[in-house]
């Protein structure tokens, strides 16, 4: 098994971000670290527009998540729903 | 190996060739186990200069800043040319006694361990 | 009726292939002449696949988002005066480096990519350049502007692109890219895109500038996450770029692996830099270099690593030497400009009682065996009025350019010394990964433009070492260099501090 990962600037629009993933992704881990916020899970992991969209109480386009993304590690694919990260193993 | 380059049969000349020293080679001298001193240093001398010139006029200005620089008895140091062992002759030339373009020297003072013993 | 919405798919299909046109009057092979002499086989341009789907009108929309997020920042820092809010002034000589260091390179990969983008057949791979390669000039521009505060206060900052071409170490970073982009287009996006980007950018700019954000640097912490929104879409082309290179045809494998183990192995020694700046230079620290090397590495390097060997890709050469290395390198690199402070355009000095203490922790057991009496024996010195720089110019790699100051993994006290003949000349080396680079392709790096070498031939003017520095480097010597000890920079901190 590897990890995969994805690392958000720590502000507010990330929080609910964060919140979203959480709830999608139950076995995640969810690091602190000074000005930013790193998830890591077992080969996958996803972002869903509708529950971000749910937890912001607004429309979210899943490309916005450009604006606070640090860092990934993984095989992306996103569409108009969501975005996935996996490692094939 | 050699490059895949795009125009054909590349060829280029090496741009640190002797020639291109005015008269100087370069020889890398280094004391082993001493590493206060990060790296080797490299000089820039005539292939003329006697080993002994280089040993007491050239190299103890850098090596001299280590406190057992000075009590080296180097009836005992052992030296190494280009990883091979080697016994300088103090009067001859470093041409003469093969220490060439780019030659590292580098040697040892097994009595000498460094500062607080830990090879520094 | 309004015309129905496209889904990303749909619009990155037509926003991109469909901007491509066939070639009716001009030989394809012509317009495209650097497409074919590194070996690479494309089969089927349209398999390249942005996974972000990102087309041109989003790619203005979000950049343009990201410049007024982070402008503001800059406004707010410089009103606020937030060079007196970093931890000390130690910390800025970290983004000296930066500044004279890694910037430029951002200002290379725009230029590399705006020519790599022009040379590839397949629009796709065409419109993704064109992205990165606006978006490294975005880096550039906006690390001088958050930088030019600083320019303000610390000497160091003045003629970073000036120190960028001629001083010795910056040769380390310039040389790499110089390396890059003289390759093809293919071995430039296995260098950048994959190895620089993917396996290795990470531990610039995720721990360092989360170590920024620690030292109370406002400034760098958001360009350098601004920079990495901009990377981490990076980092996703790069992965797409070896996937589609491997799937394209099986001939690509032997090439596209022997790139990675060149650019992995160079990557390892450029970052060496960035060791010494985590482990030395923040004075809050974040994680050590070890640390660091294990996460983003180790651990993401390795799943990325298994997730390739099904295409038959293994882990780079010499990685097992890094294992070892990830104990020692950041001590050795300080430890060369620590004894060459005095040529350097950025300051020194000794690890506090602390730092020490913190590094012994981090690195049991090697710092305490190895480092610690080196800092000792430097601090000796100090205390008897006779802190020593190097009297002689450092030897240094020909490959990575780096003085020779790295020792054999299994005996650290000595230096490893390789070498190789070529045309009756003699190349050296610091380890077994850069002679391996100079063995593959030695007609490159006989060229090598080696700053000691240059210094001995009179290419960089004056007689002597001094007038090097100032004439040639145009270092403002007694306040760039030297000690923080004793600097104008220090000096001026302490009286902004009421601490005179």
């Amino acid at each position: 098994m590897s990890k995969v990962y994805i690392a958000l600037q720590d502000n507010d629009e990330s929080r609910y971000i964060i919140e979203a993933i959480e709830e999608d992704n139950p076995d995640a881990t969810v690091i602190h670290q000074p000005a930013m916020i790193r998830i890591e899970n077992e080969n996958y992991l996803v972002v869903k527009r509708e529950t971000v969209e749910e937890k912001m109480g607004r429309d979210w386009d899943v490309q916005e998540l450009h604006l606070n993304l640090i860092t990934l590690g993984g095989n992306v694919d996103e569409d108009d729903d969501q975005l996935s990260l996996s490692w094939n193993v | 190996m050699s490059v895949r380059a795009i125009t054909p049969d590349y060829k280029v000349q090496a741009r640190d060739r002797v020639e291109n020293f005015h008269g100087n080679q370069i020889v890398y001298v280094a004391w082993d186990r001493h590493l206060m001193f990060c790296a080797p240093f490299a000089y820039a001398l005539p292939p003329t200069m006697t080993f002994a010139e280089l040993r007491d006029q050239v190299m103890p200005e850098a090596f001299g800043l280590h406190e057992e620089f000075a009590i080296i008895n180097w009836e005992k140091a052992t030296w190494l040319l280009d990883n091979q062992s080697f016994t300088p002759d103090l009067n001859q030339s470093l041409q003469a006694q093969g220490v060439g373009h780019k030659s590292v020297l580098r040697f040892q003072t097994p009595e000498l361990t460094g500062f607080q013993g830990k090879a520094v | 009726m309004s015309a129905k919405k496209l889904n990303l798919k749909d619009k990155y299909r037509l926003l991109t292939r469909d901007l491509d046109w066939e070639y009716s009057y001009v030989d394809r092979k012509k317009a495209f002449p650097y497409e074919e002499f590194e070996g690479i086989k494309i089969t089927d341009w349209s398999k390249w696949e942005d996974p972000f789907r990102l087309t041109m009108d989003a790619y203005w929309k979000y950049q343009a988002e990201k410049e007024k997020k982070l402008y503001a920042i800059f406004d707010a820092f410089a009103q606020n005066n937030g060079h007196l809010n970093v931890t000390d002034a130690r910390y800025v000589n970290a983004i000296k480096i930066f500044l004279t260091g890694v910037s430029p390179l951002e200002y290379q990969a725009y230029q590399g990519y705006a020519h790599v983008g022009r040379q590839f057949g397949g629009a796709g791979a065409r419109v993704a350049c064109q992205m990165q390669s606006i978006d490294e000039l975005r880096h550039v521009q906006t690390q001088i502007h958050a930088m030019s505060h600083y320019n303000k206060y610390f000497d160091g900052f003045q003629d970073w692109t000036h120190m960028h071409d001629r001083v010795w170490y910056l040769s380390v970073p310039k040389s790499f890219f110089d390396d890059a982009r003289s390759a093809g287009p293919f071995e430039f996006l296995i260098a950048i895109s994959f190895s620089f980007e993917y396996v290795l950018t990470n531990l610039l700019f995720v721990p360092f500038m989360s170590g920024a954000a620690h030292n109370g640097d406002m400034a760098t912490c958001t360009f350098g996450f601004s920079a990495q929104s901009d990377e981490a879409r990076h980092m996703t082309l790069g992965l797409e770029i070896i996937k589609f290179l491997l799937e394209q045809h099986e001939d690509n494998v032997p090439i596209v692996q022997k790139w990675i183990d060149k650019w992995f192995w160079r990557g390892t020694r450029l970052l060496s830099i960035v060791a010494m700046m985590m482990d030395y230079m923040l004075p809050n620290k974040v994680m050590s270099w070890k640390e660091a090397w294990e996460v983003y590495f180790e651990e993401a390097g390795g799943a990325l690593f298994k997730d390739l060997a099904r295409y038959g890709i293994r882990m780079p050469k010499f990685v097992e030497v890094t294992e070892k290395e990830k104990e020692h390198v950041s001590h050795q690199a300080w430890w060369i400009f620590y004894n060459y402070g005095h040529a350097a355009g950025f300051h020194t000095w000794i690890p506090s009682d602390e730092e020490l203490d913190w590094l012994s922790e981090k690195y049991p057991d090697t710092f305490d065996k190895y480092y610690r009496p080196r800092w000792e024996l430097a601090k000796k010195m100090e205390a008897e009025g006779k802190r020593f720089y190097s009297q002689a110019l450092p030897q240094l790699c020909t490959t990575c350019q780096i003085p020779m100051g790295f020792t054999e993994m299994d005996d650290p006290t000595q230096i490893a010394y390789r070498s190789s003949d070529y045309e009756g000349e003699k190349y050296h080396f610091c380890s077994d990964g850069c002679k391996h680079i100079f063995d593959e392709e030695p007609e490159k790096y006989v060229q090598s433009w080696l700053p000691v070498h240059q210094i001995y031939q009179g290419n960089c003017g004056g007689a002597s070492v001094e007038e090097v520095l100032r004439d040639y480097y145009k270092l403002n010597l007694g306040a760039d260099n030297l000690d923080i000890k004793g600097s104008p920079d220090e000096q001026r901190w302490k009286e902004w501090k009421g601490v005179a």
